[in-house]
């Protein structure tokens, strides 16, 4: 993978043939295809995570994708399969664990003990594997952009296509339960069948990206666009928009760096990410303390 | 390590006081039995806090943030553990500092955990480009998951040592630790210093934390620091019976894992997680039906 790095040409000023240069080769090509796909629906999914205060599961569940990875290779089938069984399998297992526990605040508990068991079930894996495949497990968990076969781009547009219809389909419904549960428990919206329905979509949404940015990386696409969403705009398809755009373009960039840089794209991508929230951050409580101190002064004058 | 001992290995016979002879007759074993055991006790008590306090989400980062701050260490030439001592609490007081609001703190949990994995990634490559030879990735995998066999006499002292003097902190704390968990406003009222046992809290977990996931990993860490607490929270509501069985149920998955482990030749800590973690889903599944049953039986009466 690096030694690839080693003769692409360099990053010179004309910018137009660097974009030539760039999309040149096929791996290339396919990368940016199955990036933007993977980045639009982290964008959209990951707005209701947040909204839904399910930072922690989607964590989870990425990690849960360790032991679908694993688990594929030593029961020899399709990667993607396996990540999608084990997503499958965690989101029932958090749903029924929530709803054995006594208190209903224990959602934690139950997506921390999913994920333990899911990352000693990998751990097993690995250890059952042949030798050989422990080298593997960096793939797994940081992904490998330059590995994106012809075939996995037609997957992954489809699963993507699948994925963002449903979360369409539901998002209204979806958005009325995560905002107050109770209510609409109370007009007729089938609130755990929704709470299911979104974690399976969200175990979907990580096997599709396992491939390229890893499950370590993948919830930095979740959660981070989504949370500078949050932060900028109050509206939720304002926000929804900003969510997709934000992980879309830290995406690319991601690529890009990681096409010129010798280093992880996943690093890249998770970096402008969180420098990006930062800054957003930063700005708002900035401009809340002036706005503080002018009120204190204004009202200090009238005084 | 245990395909070399799977050859050696004396099979497992029902005379368990002969079995435990054989057991300890290795030192190895004994110095795993004592890490683990230490180990334990500290993660049933800080865990039981975890639990109540609902900071799971930022107990399993901060063994996240221990992954890059060893790698990080290594990668620049310092102590790994130094390295991953200031990390994590660095990022535990960030996280503490956060406040106890839930619902903005697991975004920004998130935020900053998304950034340190990224991080890792970086010195997880810049490492394997380094240190050629070594094999892709198979030092992070020992970070991640550990080998509790292979703690060294030093690792053991020292690993007690730190224990001692985490268990010896928190026991001082609890009680205000507990109140200010419990009803965090009547205690501010009560003048309980809510915020800086918030912060002193997350320091002891991210030392905890740190010691432990170089000896045994991150995922024997989290295991012991979760699922014994979340049984005792389950089963009791007084607390400091509670943090007892806690720390006791801890310890009973760590003896029983390491000699599943030892047997049959699986990584012990695999072996300690599924343990308590099929544990939990019992007790958790089983109590709930039990309640389930009564409930009908008082509908039907």
């Amino acid at each position: 993978m690096l030694s690839v790095f080693a003769d692409t040409p360099t990053f010179s000023w004309d910018l137009l043939a660097d974009v030539q240069l760039l999309f040149h080769y096929r791996f290339m090509q396919n990368a940016y295809l199955a990036g933007t796909l993977v980045a639009l629906a982290a964008g959209m999914i990951g707005y209701f995570m947040v909204l839904r205060n399910q930072s922690f599961a989607g964590h989870s569940l990425a990690n849960v994708g360790f032991a679908g990875a694993t688990g594929a290779v030593l029961f020899g089938i399709p990667s993607v399969i396996g990540l999608f069984i084990a997503g499958l399998l965690a989101a029932v297992g958090i749903q029924t664990l929530n709803s054995a526990a006594r208190q209903t605040r224990q959602s934690d508990i139950a997506v921390g003990a999913i994920l333990t068991a899911s990352l000693a079930l990998g751990f097993l894996f690995v250890h059952l594997s042949p030798a050989q495949y422990a080298s593997n497990v960096y793939t797994v968990l940081f992904g490998n952009v330059l590995g994106i076969s012809d075939a996995d781009v037609t997957t992954i547009v489809w699963s993507t296509l699948v994925l963002i219809g449903v979360l369409l389909f539901m998002a209204r419904p979806l958005f009325f339960a995560s905002i107050d549960p109770d209510v609409a428990a109370a007009h007729g919206v089938p609130v755990r069948g929704l709470a299911l329905a979104f974690l399976s979509l969200l175990a979907l949404e990580v096997a599709i990206a396992v491939q390229i940015v890893g499950v370590l990386l993948i919830f930095s696409l979740l959660v981070t666009p989504a949370a500078i969403a949050q932060e900028v705009t109050t509206r939720p398809l304002v926000a929804v928009s900003v969510a997709m755009i934000l992980a879309l373009l830290f995406t690319w960039a991601g690529l890009l760096a990681g096409y010129i840089l010798p280093y992880p794209v996943g690093f890249f991508i998770s970096t402008f990410a969180f420098g990006t929230y930062v800054v957003v951050r930063g700005g708002r409580l900035i401009r809340a303390h002036n706005r503080h101190r002018s009120s204190a002064t204004t009202t200090g004058n009238t005084l | 390590m245990n395909v070399l001992l799977a050859g050696v290995l004396p099979p497992f016979t029902l005379n368990l006081w002969q079995d435990i002879q054989v057991i300890l007759s290795y030192d190895f074993m004994r110095q795993a039995l004592l890490a683990g055991t230490c180990l334990s006790i500290v993660a049933g008590l800080i865990g039981y806090f975890v639990v109540l306090r609902h900071q799971t989400f930022a107990g399993e980062s901060l063994s996240d943030v221990a992954f890059t701050g060893a790698l990080g260490g290594v990668v620049l030439g310092i102590n790994p553990f130094l390295s991953l001592l200031v990390t994590t609490i660095a990022v535990a007081l960030i996280m503490g500092g956060l406040g106890e609001r839930l619902r903005g703190r697991d975004i920004a949990i998130g935020t900053v955990l998304a950034w340190v994995l990224g991080l890792g990634a970086l010195f997880l490559s810049l490492f394997t480009t380094h240190v050629s030879g070594t094999g892709t990735g198979f030092s992070g995998v020992t970070i991640l998951f550990g080998n509790i066999l292979g703690t060294s006499p030093e690792q053991v002292r020292s690993i007690a040592l730190i224990s001692a003097g985490i268990t010896l902190v928190l026991l001082l704390i609890a009680r205000p630790l507990l109140f200010a968990s419990l009803d965090p406003s009547v205690a501010t009222a009560r003048g309980v210093p809510v915020r800086a046992l918030g912060l002193g809290f997350m320091v002891l977990l991210a030392i905890t934390v740190s010691q432990a996931t170089l000896a045994v990993g991150a995922l024997l860490v989290f295991a012991l620091l979760l699922l014994p607490a979340a049984i005792a929270y389950h089963i009791i509501h007084s607390p400091f019976a509670a943090l007892i069985l806690a720390a006791g149920l801890a310890v009973l998955f760590t003896w029983l894992g390491i000699a599943i482990g030892f047997y049959t030749g699986y990584p012990s800590s695999v072996c300690i997680s599924l343990l308590a973690f099929v544990s939990y889903v019992v007790i958790v599944g089983g109590s709930s039906s039990i309640r389930q049953i009564f409930r009908m039986k008082i509908l039907s009466m």
